[in-house]
């Protein structure tokens, strides 16, 4: 903890920045996809709880549900689909999680203070950075751009009851014409969370450090080179809704980009970039009661990248494209300590050296038909190769599958157009998509990994075919003076639907595990789900802001698919005038009916939440001060929702306070 | 003083083969290089040595491959061509018997090798103890050689030997893997029963039902397992054994008639933990 201190102390010599971006999207303008600003850099006083986690400011997006093991590391659902349909990057760069049980979501290893935004496509149109099916989220860096000499710093803190949750945070922006660097350091600490009723949730407590550099130098009058690393380190994670905690969850995240913008009229961009990130994961049962046999299960996952991004316009054109490899390998590992310690230790790897080997490419059209209207057209292809490093886990697995080579050859695909109009106050936009994707590697090849929800060990399924969807996406939405609202939809059909089955008379290996289950394909499942986003400037210092979200998930017998929201809303009055903010907001959920009984869901009742929260934004001399006081749950309301894993209960009431220092 | 004497025969040979193996000379059979045998002693008579190798350099409770070679004594050459059988026997405080045991027949490459297996079926004790007696004939004339064979107590269970609800006293015994890894490995058992003392014959058309068990955790079973039949009559037993992690593992097993009857050994239930009738591996 002096460290930390000290650490922190070092860094309180600097400054916030701001400035031209080297780079300008054009193309922004026309997209559907969504932007949450994120980041302490330049944190508005309209942000309800700056310091909230990543994961917290992703989910304010409709298309976005989270899935909760605990306090810490949730996993996102884009379209109400897990990590494994959809696509999660860091600045385009792939990163893979290093736990088989899906604790580390790869937004737990970044922090609010390395990002600037968060952009998050649904379906096909996430599909530049590789495949997926449910969309994709491109976590986009906070840097500084080139400009006048500057020289700033920011201090971050902030506490929240519930779990005594302390935030440390500080960073240092330099700029001048040809140079900029940002650094910056967060620090989380929190016991465990009590839900409603004063009922603390053993296990929930977490502790993270976050250290982030980046620098850019300029080369010639339009060439730049970009440093950037991310060291994170989580200790002492508690997962309530699991039978293990973490005791090491740390990545290395790295990337060196070389960005040439072009002063011709035809290419407008070109940006280069190799990447390298390591993760390292420890689940940790040895502070768990009662616990049957003790085991070690950690986790590794390497990835090595590069992608070639270039832009291009053309008349009414603009063309993007982008050539993108990854290499990962990912292996985990079960040791098995007998309680008779004269007995050989048990083991098993329940990834076994796992290689995947992407290379494709993306190629976009934006066609500009006139001032109101446009079309897209995308496209992309790519080569996908598993393979079985590992002679021991290749064993393994020929348990099931006996004639299982070590190798595995895909290729994947994707297609997608989408026309957007504008008329008057109206803007509209339609689209189709095709693409699929190919198994994760627990998909294809876990061995033995237990699903504490359903109660069953999972075998992986080499012999997969892609998952592949079809998708339609429509949306209208009009803006006045006072109201802005879009009503947006989305539907996939989606075929060789991945999931576990039973293998009748198989006996598990988890002790109290029900029995095995195996990935295997539906022929096809479809998911559906419209939203409206809604904001009514009620005077023009109070706006009232409203969120619906209706989902449906249906398997092709008409059964229920896990974790679909059942309708879900939001609302919020906000305030703000000169210094002074205010919000009040409730958010809940009906009643889930359409819930999942085979995928281990239970009904869950409604629910309904309220919070509130004031800022006041203090200038004294150079530093402007923001400072937020909130409460989350005023009723302390215990509840838990349909996306918390084994129903474990949400926080109850909590005071939320911050501090932004900006000089 | 009978067991005194027993007792020193024991210890003396005992000793010799602790010699025998510190100095265990190392052999490879021309026709398989990748197979090295070791020495586990050398039993003589007047005219001639007999080496007896095998894997391990050892003999053990339960199922051994053993390989041998006669040295003639005057001439230093190994003999070709001889016709060998051997004869295992437990020598019991009260009684004496045989243990299973194959022919014993000439290597088809090297035809100064000599090969078969036995399978003791109870370890030695301080008064109880197996020795070997080898007949060969070469050229027509005869000769014998005895020895004691060390066979000590496991601490894995091998080999059992049990009585049937059918009144007969079958023999099983584990061969294969011999290294076990976790992948399906390829299985071997033997099934002999006891005809006699000294006559312990192949069983033919039984199933030996395996289910490998971890009583470490939660004595949890394994998939896609094959239980063992025979491919000939006279053969061993071969099937598929899943190991799907290291550790310690317990092979419950069931005598199963070709009608069916279940001769020895239990199902494997909550309630009953184990068969009465196992193999146990370790690795």
């Amino acid at each position: 903890m002096k460290k930390y201190i000290l650490l922190f102390l070092l860094f309180a010599v600097f400054s916030k920045s701001a400035g031209q971006e080297l780079t300008s999207d054009t193309a922004k303008s026309q997209s559907i996809k969504e932007v949450i600003v994120i980041g302490t850099n330049k944190i508005s006083l309209k942000e309800e709880k700056p310091l909230a986690s990543i994961d917290e400011y992703l989910q304010k997006s409709a298309k976005i549900d989270m899935v909760k093991r605990g306090a810490y590391a949730w996993e996102p659902l884009i379209n109400s689909m897990p990590t494994e349909r959809t696509l999660l990057t860091i600045d385009g760069m792939r990163i893979f999680g290093a736990c088989t049980d899906k604790m580390d979501p790869i937004t737990s290893y970044v922090e609010v203070s390395n990002l600037s935004e968060a952009t998050i496509s649904s379906g096909q149109e996430g599909s530049c950075h590789g495949s997926t099916i449910g969309g994709a989220v491109d976590l986009k860096r906070n840097k500084s751009s080139f400009g006048e000499k500057r020289l700033n710093y920011n201090l971050n803190t902030g506490f929240e009851s519930v779990n005594l949750q302390k935030i440390w945070g500080a960073g240092i922006t330099f700029k001048n014409e040809n140079f900029y660097s940002d650094a910056n350091f967060m620090l989380r600490d929190a016991e465990n969370y009590k839900a409603g009723n004063n009922i603390e949730i053993p296990f929930s407590q977490f502790s993270k450090m976050n250290i982030s550099g980046i620098t850019g130098v300029k080369i010639g009058t339009n060439k730049l080179v970009e440093a950037s690393i991310i060291y994170d380190k989580a200790t002492d994670v508690g997962y309530p809704a699991l039978t293990m905690d973490v005791s090491l969850a740390e990545a290395l995240i790295t990337s060196l980009k070389f960005q040439v913008v072009p002063t011709n009229d035809f290419f407008k961009d070109w940006e280069t970039k190799i990447y390298y990130n390591t993760i390292a994961h420890r689940m940790d049962d040895t502070k768990r009661p009662n616990v049957l046999i003790h085991m070690d299960m950690p986790g590794w996952s390497k990835t090595f990248g590069y992608y070639s991004h270039l832009k291009m316009n053309f008349k009414n054109h603009q063309f993007l494209a982008n050539l993108n490899g990854f290499y990962n390998k990912s292996t985990a590992e079960m040791t098995m300590y007998p309680v008779n310690p004269a007995e050989s230790i048990m083991f098993m790897y329940t990834w076994p050296e796992v290689q995947t080997l992407f290379q494709g490419l993306y190629l976009e059209d934006r066609l500009t038909l006139n001032e109101n209207s446009s079309f897209k057209f995308s496209l992309s292809g790519g080569f996908h190769s598993n393979k079985v490093e590992s002679t021991f886990g290749l064993n393994s697995l020929q348990i099931f599958y006996p004639k299982l080579n070590s190798q595995k050859n895909r290729f994947l695909k994707s297609l997608a157009a989408n026309y957007y109009g504008h008329q008057n106050i109206w803007d509209f936009g339609f689209g189709v998509g095709f693409g699929d994707r190919a198994p994760s590697v627990s998909e294809g090849y876990g061995f033995y990994l237990f699903n504490s929800m359903e109660n069953y060990d999972y075998i992986g399924n080499p012999n997969l075919k892609n998952e592949n969807s079809l998708e339609g996406n429509v949306f209208v939405g009009f803006k006045t003076k006072r109201i802005t609202a879009k009503l947006s939809s989305s539907y996939f059909h989606i075929s060789n639907y991945i999931v576990g089955e039973i293998i009748p008379l198989t006996a598990p290996m988890t002790i109290g595990a029900k029995g095995v289950k195996a990935y295997t394909a539906l022929d096809y499942a479809s998911i559906f789900n419209v939203s409206l986003d809604a904001e009514f400037k009620v005077i023009k210092s109070l706006k009232w802001n409203t969120q619906l979200v209706y989902s449906n998930g249906k398997d092709y017998l008409e059964g229920n698919l896990p974790f679909i929201s059942p309708f879900n809303y939001r609302s919020s009055l906000k305030f703000e005038q000169n210094k002074f903010s205010a919000a009040v907001s409730v958010e809940g959920n009906a009643k889930h009916y359409h819930f999942a009984s085979k995928y281990g869901e239970l009904e869950k009742e409604a629910y309904l939440i309220s919070n509130i929260s004031f800022g006041y934004l203090f200038n004294i001399s150079q530093a402007r001060i923001l400072t937020k006081i909130g409460v989350e749950n005023i009723f302390d309301a215990y509840y838990s929702t349909y996306s918390d894993w084994n129903n474990i209960p949400r926080p109850g009431r909590n005071y939320v306070l911050s501090m932004n220092i900006n000089l | 003083m009978k067991h005194l004497y027993r007792t020193l025969i024991l210890i003396i040979s005992l000793s010799f083969l602790a010699v025998s193996c510190r100095s265990s000379e190392e052999f490879v059979p021309e026709e398989n290089a990748a197979e090295t045998l070791l020495k586990v002693k050398e039993i003589t008579n007047a005219t001639h040595i007999i080496e007896l190798y095998s894997a391990t350099g050892t003999t053990s409770l339960g199922y051994n491959d053993l390989k041998l070679r006669i040295k003639n004594k005057s001439t230093n050459q190994y003999e070709k061509n001889a016709t060998v059988s051997w004869k295992p026997v437990m020598h019991m405080t009260s009684m004496m018997h045989s243990c299973p045991k194959s022919l014993v027949v000439t290597d088809t490459k090297d035809n100064s090798l000599y090969s078969g297996y036995i399978v003791f079926q109870m370890p030695q004790n301080a008064t109880e103890y197996w020795d070997l007696t080898i007949d060969y004939s070469i050229n027509g004339s005869a000769y014998t050689a005895t020895s004691i064979i060390d066979v000590p107590v496991s601490s894995k269970s091998k080999v059992s030997a049990v009585l049937g609800s059918d009144n007969v006293k079958y023999i099983v015994a584990y061969i294969d893997p011999k290294t076990p890894k976790v992948a399906v490995n390829d299985l071997t058992v033997g099934v002999w029963k006891m005809q006699d003392m000294m006559n312990f014959p192949v069983v033919d058309g039984y199933t030996i039902k395996i289910d490998p068990r971890m009583p470490g955790m939660g004595n949890h079973t394994s998939p896609n397992n094959v239980h063992a039949t025979q491919p000939g009559s006279g053969k061993l037993y071969t099937g598929k054994l899943s190991l799907t992690m290291t550790g310690y593992w317990k092979i419950n097993l069931q005598i199963v008639k070709a009608d069916g009857t279940v001769v020895k050994g239990e199902n494997v239930t909550d309630a009953n933990p184990a068969s009465s009738v196992f193999f146990e591996i370790e690795f």
